[in-house]
């Protein structure tokens, strides 16, 4: 019983401190959560509020809440200026084969032209591209570097 | 184009069935053969006519220097220095005196002569057991003197086959992706070089982004991926008269393309509405067949040398895995297991193993497997690695490497190498620029 206790203690501070660590790493680097980019600096802006770009996790194509935010005010903007039609561009980070990455790119692009789409915008004024690893905004061989380069973009085609 | 000028013209003499002297394949480059390659001997009169018109000295030295530099890079061989060798060329190519030979440790010697003749380059050379004292391969040829390179190559490939029992792989050319500018900001050439490194040519401006060229095995055609128009298509090269073409009538992006062995399709992975499937294009005809229809990624196709199954990269598991089935699509199977992610499987010229790149835990590497998965070997480990492809006996792999950068990121670089199936004889593969994405031509002769 009273080993039960000590072992039930030991496991409150062992959560705990994991909670503190966790904090500690999140604010140290501020600009990624679990390993998606949520940082600024890479960021462009398609109008006043509406960022152009969403990021991804290694290996997914997972929209994230904030990406999901994003393309919203993407889809709201996009609305109000009909007559502007979108390119997507796919993008992987340097840590995957090529042709695999082209892939992932093209089926990232694709997951945003989706969400796009429920919220309005007609797939014909949107058009994907992906290219792979090609591409990167970062050229640096860090985990920060690489969830920076983990996106898709919209860029205005006209 | 030089195909065409390229004949052997008689064989002197028959091939001797047996040999004292065998290069040991099996076990990589523990003990290369010690082996003389003896200058080609060369009258006055000739060389004089090819310093005209090929600019070299000595034509003679420099074809015995491409066999000798050819054998090095094998790993297989150990060209011993020419400073000590006692006999003359001219007198070796004769009759050599064996006890010379055997006195520096030679167990093989190579010798021969060049003439110029009718305004083209006639070669001989023979193939010597030291050890037992006999001639174990005499060829002579004849062809254009602006092929002389490829002569060397010839007697290399020549030499290697009499003495491993395998065919060479040392007449043949590399594609591959040339590259310049800082990483954000690539530019990509294709571009082709004798497997030496030799006669670079690029073949494309760099205008638009260019990626993953593979040589048809039967022929001098390319099948590559460009973004001209920024449409990523896969297209076709004829290197002999630079026509290009867009290879089908595709609504989304096609990429990862490869010829069949025959050379009559190309197969490929075509993705739209964020899936990617495999297709195959018959080139006479044109017909496009559907070959998997599944809501994964699958790309990276590669048929096997028997045109009866291909192996693929397909994350239908979850994760990017090597899979292989029959060539209609039927009976996939997985044949990766092991941790981490499989890529980029290429199936041997021999048939019996695949090559692939395996990421496990932040490393890349380059391994072979058999062909039902078992009996994997990583052969390389680094920072990034992938895209190997096969020399045409299925003895060495070609890939491409790239660095880490600083934390500026700088310093970033892509260059190719080789490797031995075995794990041995690890090589840069020297290139006027970074490359990446090589691929190995079939041997252009015979």
């Amino acid at each position: 019983m009273n080993l039960n206790k000590i072992l039930k203690n030991i496991f409150l501070v062992l959560a705990a401190s994991l909670v503190l660590t966790a904090c500690a790493t999140q604010k140290k680097t501020g600009q990624t959560q679990g390993d998606v980019y949520t940082g600024t600096d890479s960021v462009e802006y398609l109008a006043s509020g509406v960022k152009d770009r969403v990021f991804f996790a290694t290996n997914e194509t997972v929209l994230t809440t904030a990406s999901r935010d994003t393309l919203r005010k993407q889809a709201g903007w996009l609305r109000k200026n009909s007559k502007i039609n979108v390119v997507l561009e796919g993008h992987a980070d340097e840590r995957g084969t090529r042709e695999y990455n082209l892939a992932l790119g093209e089926r990232r692009a694709n997951a945003a032209k989706d969400y796009l789409m429920t919220y309005g915008i007609s797939s014909n004024r949107i058009s994907v591209i992906s290219y792979g690893k090609e591409r990167p905004v970062d050229s640096g061989s860090t985990p920060l570097s690489w969830s920076k380069n983990r996106r898709s973009v919209t860029i205005k085609a006209n | 184009m030089l195909l065409r000028y390229l004949f052997i013209l008689l064989i002197l003499l028959p091939i001797k069935v047996y040999a004292l002297i065998e290069v040991d394949i099996t076990r990589g480059n523990l003990s290369p053969l010690p082996i003389a390659i003896s200058p080609l001997s060369i009258d006055e009169q000739s060389k004089e006519s090819f310093k005209k018109i090929i600019k070299k000295k000595n034509i003679g030295s420099e074809i015995s220097n491409i066999v000798e530099n050819n054998l090095k890079q094998s790993g297989l061989f150990n060209p011993l220095n020419k400073d000590a060798f006692l006999q003359k060329p001219d007198i070796a190519n004769l009759k050599p005196r064996f006890e010379d030979w055997n006195l520096i440790k030679a167990q093989a010697l190579v010798t021969g002569k060049v003439t110029f003749v009718d305004e083209k380059l006639r070669v001989e050379f023979r193939l010597w057991d030291v050890l037992a004292g006999k001639e174990m391969l005499a060829l002579a040829f004849t062809t254009v003197p602006s092929n002389w390179r490829r002569v060397g190559h010839i007697i290399t490939d020549k030499v290697y086959e009499r003495l491993t029992g395998e065919k060479g792989y040392f007449d043949t050319r590399i594609i591959y992706v040339a590259e310049e500018g800082p990483k954000i900001k690539r530019i990509k050439k294709l571009a082709i070089m004798d497997q030496d490194g030799f006669n670079n040519k690029f073949l494309t401006l760099g205008n638009e982004l260019v990626l993953t060229p593979r040589f048809n095995p039967t022929n001098q055609m390319v099948t590559y991926l460009s973004y001209f128009r920024n449409l990523p298509r896969v297209y076709l090269l004829d290197i002999e008269t630079g026509m290009q073409e867009v290879v089908g009538d595709f609504p989304g992006m096609t990429f990862a393309p490869r010829f069949s062995p025959d050379g009559k399709k190309i197969i490929m992975s075509f993705a739209k509405d964020g899936n990617s499937d495999i297709y195959t294009m018959d080139l006479e005809n044109r017909v496009v067949e559907r070959i998997t229809n599944h809501p994964s990624i699958d790309t990276s196709p590669s048929y096997s040398p028997d045109g009866k199954y291909i192996c693929f990269n397909s994350d239908r598991s979850g994760y990017q895995q090597i899979y292989v089935m029959d060539s209609n699509g039927k009976n996939v199977k997985r044949i990766s297991f092991g941790n981490g992610l499989y890529g980029t499987p290429v199936w041997s010229p021999r048939g019996d193993l695949i090559a692939f790149t395996r990421l496990r835990k932040g490393k890349f590497y380059i391994g072979v497997m058999r062909t039902d998965g078992t009996g994997e070997r990583l052969l390389t480990e680094n920072f990034y690695q992938e895209a190997p492809s096969w020399s045409p006996n299925g003895r060495v792999l070609i890939f491409y490497r790239e660095t880490k950068t600083n934390s500026k990121g700088e310093g970033f670089s892509a260059k190719l190498w080789s490797i031995d199936l075995t794990g041995y004889n690890e090589k840069l593969v020297e290139t006027e620029t970074d490359a990446s994405d090589p691929s190995w031509s079939s041997l252009l002769s015979n």
